[in-house]
């Protein structure tokens, strides 16, 4: 187990590099030259000069990714010029938005999407089986941003029970005293109704639209393995056994499809991520994705780049627990 | 596919052409038709934009502006009172051509990395794979985003965009093939009889990794639309006045507080429509081409 462990985790060196190297190659060697962006549009040729000397950019290849890498380590991700603050401040400020809204997203998916795979599958060709199959097929055709602009008009313009998409809070409510930076939380640990139930109000629907995003396929993987999971001796011995159907079903069959689930737990977030763009700039969500977005359209390069690298770390990590997780619940694995 | 039809006297000459029977099978299927229709429907429509349509998608209207469906405006017009129908339809040239475009380039590059890294194996498959790896430690739209940013605002940069984050798709699977395929009789006969590795990867074996590869290309099509969308739909890419139904979408977000509902409804619903064709047509093509997989 040690042995398995220690290797996943040297593993994640390499991938490390990989992704520091695309970034760099994204941030630096392609077109949009940082020092001519620095230099302003009326900058000289040799005014550019200086500045890419003063950038080091004049520099072999290889000694400029060294210094890129060594300001990552130092936590310098550049500056955006359209904050005017270090990109890393920037980013560390909106992680909490983004952290609560795809926490809530996937517990929507998890919560709704393994019970209707469960059901689905017992139930197969039943009515449940049949809805479950058309959001597998329409919802992951759907795409996001569509999904939640229908929600809002729905919800918020037609009904009126949605709050207008503008961020974590209603207006005129005083945000509770920053602990965690997750406004529930933070709004439990200080006893705050008022705070908890705007909070809450504002998390509802884009929650739910980036948690319909990714529950296709975790319904569609837990039906599947339910089906054949059901078709074993062990259960069939349960049910000779005579055990009840509730104990059966939800206690020894899902628990042997949670493992399939934790695999799919890496692709799901990666998708959360990509979700958590869109579907924070259609809510106005201040999150890390918004302010990529909001880079993009004042063409502020840094900020982007520092987002996807930002982001990929956080990929390789949540990819490593997966593998970590898996290999616990699995002993098989550990043995390869 | 039932046993009985598949032993009926009319196929047992299996002198059938490979698409002849392909289309058999796919014919047979009401979902897989349906999506083969709408999608024909969509890549007709856009190529015979000119001829069908009255309207011109760049041309305004002062006097019809916002005005919702109707009998004069099917889907309605927009701001400058521009039809939308029209301007859906020359959007589907853009998410087509970018979707095709974007997936032959991928399937190229991914098909020769995979071949050579499947037959060869040793440093030049660690090295190949490597770089696949890398490009999957990526949330694959995220890095879309991130080459988007830096290549400039453009359609040919879109593509790139989402060729490179397509590669490792078929660069695997095509890889997983070709280490089954290289151990196979036929495979030792085109060996013996003293072909140039090269001929032996590229014509005896890479065809033969055909089926599988048709049904993921045919499911990444699908994917390569939604990433365009929302690539347009926040602002990179695709920039007016050229339609394209992410950033249509993202232009009728602002009149959701207004009650026009028809300005981004109807380019999502394109999306949604094309998207679910191709996926449903991968999914029947898998069932025809690799019926081990059928059911999962």
């Amino acid at each position: 187990m040690l042995g398995y462990i220690g290797t996943r985790v040297l593993l994640v060196l390499p991938t490390l590099f990989g992704v520091t190297l695309v970034t760099f190659v994204l941030t630096y060697i392609l077109p949009g030259n940082p020092a001519l962006v620095k230099a302003g549009p009326l900058a000289t040729p040799q005014h550019i000069a200086e500045m890419e000397r003063r950038m080091g950019l004049d520099q072999p290849m290889a000694v400029q990714y060294w210094r890129y890498v060594r300001g990552l380590a130092h936590g310098d991700l550049g500056e955006s010029h359209t904050t005017g603050r270090p990109v890393l401040e920037d980013l560390l400020q909106r992680v909490p938005a983004t952290l609560e809204l795809t926490l809530a997203a996937l517990a929507v998916a998890l919560v709704i999407g393994i019970p209707l795979g469960v059901v689905a599958a017992v139930r197969r060709d039943g009515w449940v089986d049949h809805l479950s199959r058309l959001l597998g097929v329409g919802g992951v055709a759907m795409p996001t941003f569509w999904t939640g602009l229908l929600a809002l008009y729905v919800f918020f313009y037609a009904l009126g029970v949605a709050p207008p998409p503008l961020g974590r809070l209603a207006t005129g409510i005083t945000p509770p005293p920053r602990i965690t930076g997750l406004l529930t939380i933070d709004a439990l640990v200080a006893m705050d109704g008022r705070a908890l139930a705007s909070a809450l109000h504002q998390l509802a629907l884009p929650a739910l639209v980036l948690g319909f995003s990714v529950m296709a396929p975790l319904t569609r993987m837990v039906r599947a393995t339910m089906l054949e999971v059901l078709e074993s001796d062990y259960i069939k011995a349960a049910w000779a056994a005579g055990l009840p159907r509730r104990t059966v079903i939800y206690g020894d069959a899902l628990r042997n499809c949670m493992i399939p689930v934790i695999t799919l737990l890496g692709v799901v977030f990666g998708f959360l991520m990509a979700g958590n763009v869109v579907v924070e700039s259609v809510f106005a969500w201040p999150g890390i994705g918004n302010y990529a977005v909001a880079a993009m359209m004042s063409k502020d390069s840094g900020p982007i780049q520092s987002f996807v690298l930002f982001v990929g770390v956080v990929y390789v990590f949540v990819n490593l627990a997966v593998d970590l997780v898996y290999g616990l619940v699995d002993p098989r694995i550990r043995l390869r | 596919m039932s046993t009985l039809a598949y032993a009926s006297a009319d196929e047992a000459p299996a002198r059938r052409s490979a698409a002849a029977l392909l289309w058999r099978r796919l014919s047979r299927n009401v979902m897989s038709l349906a999506a083969l229709g709408v999608l024909a429907a969509v890549a007709l429509t856009a190529l015979a934009a000119p001829v069908i349509l009255p309207y011109d998608p760049d041309a305004p209207d002062a006097e019809r502006t916002l005005e919702a469906p109707g009998r004069r405006h099917w889907l309605g017009t927009d701001l400058y009172g521009r039809d939308q129908l029209t301007r859906i339809v020359y959007a589907g040239r853009v998410d087509l051509l970018v979707a095709v475009e974007a997936t032959a380039i991928a399937l190229s590059l991914g098909a020769a990395l995979g071949a050579v890294a499947g037959y060869r194996g040793g440093w030049i498959d660690q090295v190949l794979m490597r770089i696949i790896d890398t490009i999957q430690a990526f949330p694959s739209f995220i890095l879309a985003m991130g080459i988007a940013a830096a290549l400039g605002n453009s359609v040919t940069n879109i593509v790139i965009a989402i060729a490179i984050t397509h590669v490792p798709i078929y660069g695997r699977l095509i890889r997983g093939e070709m280490l089954r395929i290289r151990e196979t009789e036929y495979a030792e006969a085109a060996r013996t009889v003293g072909n140039r590795r090269r001929r032996i990867i590229f014509y005896h074996l890479l065809p033969n990794c055909f089926p599988p590869v048709v049904v993921q290309a045919t499911l990444a099509m699908g994917f390569a639309i939604l990433t365009v969308a929302a690539l347009s739909y926040i602002g990179l890419g695709i920039r007016p006045p050229t339609s394209e139904w992410g950033a249509m979408t993202a232009e009728g977000a602002s009149y959701i507080v207004s009650g026009e509902w028809w300005i981004f409804v109807f380019p999502g619903l394109a999306i949604m429509a094309t998207v679910l064709s191709f996926n449903l047509l991968g999914d029947a093509l898998r069932d025809v081409l690799d019926p081990r997989m059928k059911g999962v």
